[in-house]
């Protein structure tokens, strides 16, 4: 990290916490919504998940809701209970080697960046279908999106062991 | 010696848990293989079911039709969008398979105690665990079109079983990737040395 410790943990703290928020948003607000011919439809985050929602399908909802955001909120959750304490230059929290260990560990299980692509490919098959409006979630999506890559750009994992071992 | 494999502090041979993070010390995952060709082999198995199968049931006023994944994609290049028709072949099609012949020879060439190309497998390798994940884009694309396209009667997209199976191939085969232990590559030299 080349600048000094707390303040680039202040800066990966920041932005976890911007994620955590936006991807609430993304839950809560509607996603994209199609009209056709007088019909209206409006879907949200959660919807998408329940589309397995069908006898043989229900594991994969529960799979696809993980991917998509109960993994990623755990380790925006984990990464700040982790390094909270550091940006205040206090000793660790009892656990926060545990967190953080979640935290790397799941990351090739965080799919929201995928899910995003798959839209994108959704919406150009629809296109020709109906007319589809995108709603405020997708863009807190996208930004979630982005935000977590520049967070993971900035970890050091390694200056993160060092500090978390003292 | 034996680094950790999570924070990177090296510690004394039989040691068995890192001193600054805890985590579980290994010199090598002896029973790397056995796991990696267990998962390969179930998620090749559940790769099929998930061609075979349609993948995305449609329902208009005129026509029900089912599509499989190429089928998906063969529709997509009579539409003319061919980037996403390339998008979704890559990931559905191309990104498994080559995922499938991947792990195998980086397997066999451990088994066989092959010491050629060393730095281009463990390039390989960390090519398949960074690319594996980018197969789920068609699991949500169903999941994006069955919950979008629900017009009553006039069109309804419902998931197949296929979508199913083709997600847990591709979980399958990120285990596989994850249980390969990349340090076995380089084992082959030091049998040589000895």
């Amino acid at each position: 990290m080349m600048t000094s410790q707390p303040a680039a943990m202040a800066r990966i703290i920041s932005l976890a916490l911007t994620a955590f928020v936006m991807m609430i948003a993304a839950v809560s607000f509607p996603f994209l919504t199609l009209d056709a011919k007088g019909l209206h439809n409006a879907t949200s985050v959660v919807d998408a998940v329940l589309a397995f929602n069908e006898g043989y399908a229900i594991p994969l909802a529960v799979a696809v809701a993980f991917f998509i955001v109960v993994i990623p909120l755990i380790r925006l959750g984990a990464l700040i209970y982790a390094l909270g304490p550091l940006v205040r230059e206090q000793p660790p929290r009892a656990g926060a080697k545990r967190a953080f260990g979640l935290a790397e560990r799941l990351r090739p299980w965080s799919m929201a960046e995928i899910f995003i692509v798959g839209v994108t490919v959704a919406l150009v098959k629809v296109a020709g279908l109906a007319a589809v409006t995108v709603g405020p979630a997708f863009w807190a999506f996208a930004g979630v999106v982005i935000i977590t890559v520049l967070k993971d750009q900035m970890i050091c994992r390694y200056s993160i062991w060092e500090a978390l071992e003292q | 010696m034996v680094a950790c494999q999570r924070c990177g502090q090296v510690h004394p041979q039989g040691v068995r848990y890192c001193k600054r993070c805890d985590g579980p010390l290994q010199s090598r995952d002896t029973e790397s293989l056995q796991k990696v060709w267990a998962w390969l082999i179930a998620g090749m198995i559940a790769y099929i079911p998930a061609n075979l199968y349609p993948m995305l049931l449609t329902n208009t006023l005129v026509e029900h039709t089912e599509s499989t994944i190429v089928g998906g994609v063969v529709d997509l290049m009579h539409h003319g969008s061919w980037g996403i028709a390339i998008i979704v072949f890559v990931a559905s099609v191309m990104i498994p398979i080559g995922k499938f012949i991947a792990v195998i020879y980086l397997a066999l060439s451990v088994q066989r105690r092959s010491n050629s190309q060393q730095h281009e497998r463990h390039k390989a390798y960390e090519l398949v665990e960074f690319i594996g994940r980018w197969s789920m884009i068609d699991v949500f694309v169903v999941a994006i079109l069955s919950a979008l396209v629900q017009l009553d009667t006039i069109a309804t997209i419902n998931p197949g079983i296929a979508a199913v199976s083709f997600a847990l191939s591709v979980i399958f085969t990120m285990i596989a990737a994850q249980s390969f232990d990349s340090r076995l590559i380089w084992d082959a030299d030091r049998m040589q040395n000895e």
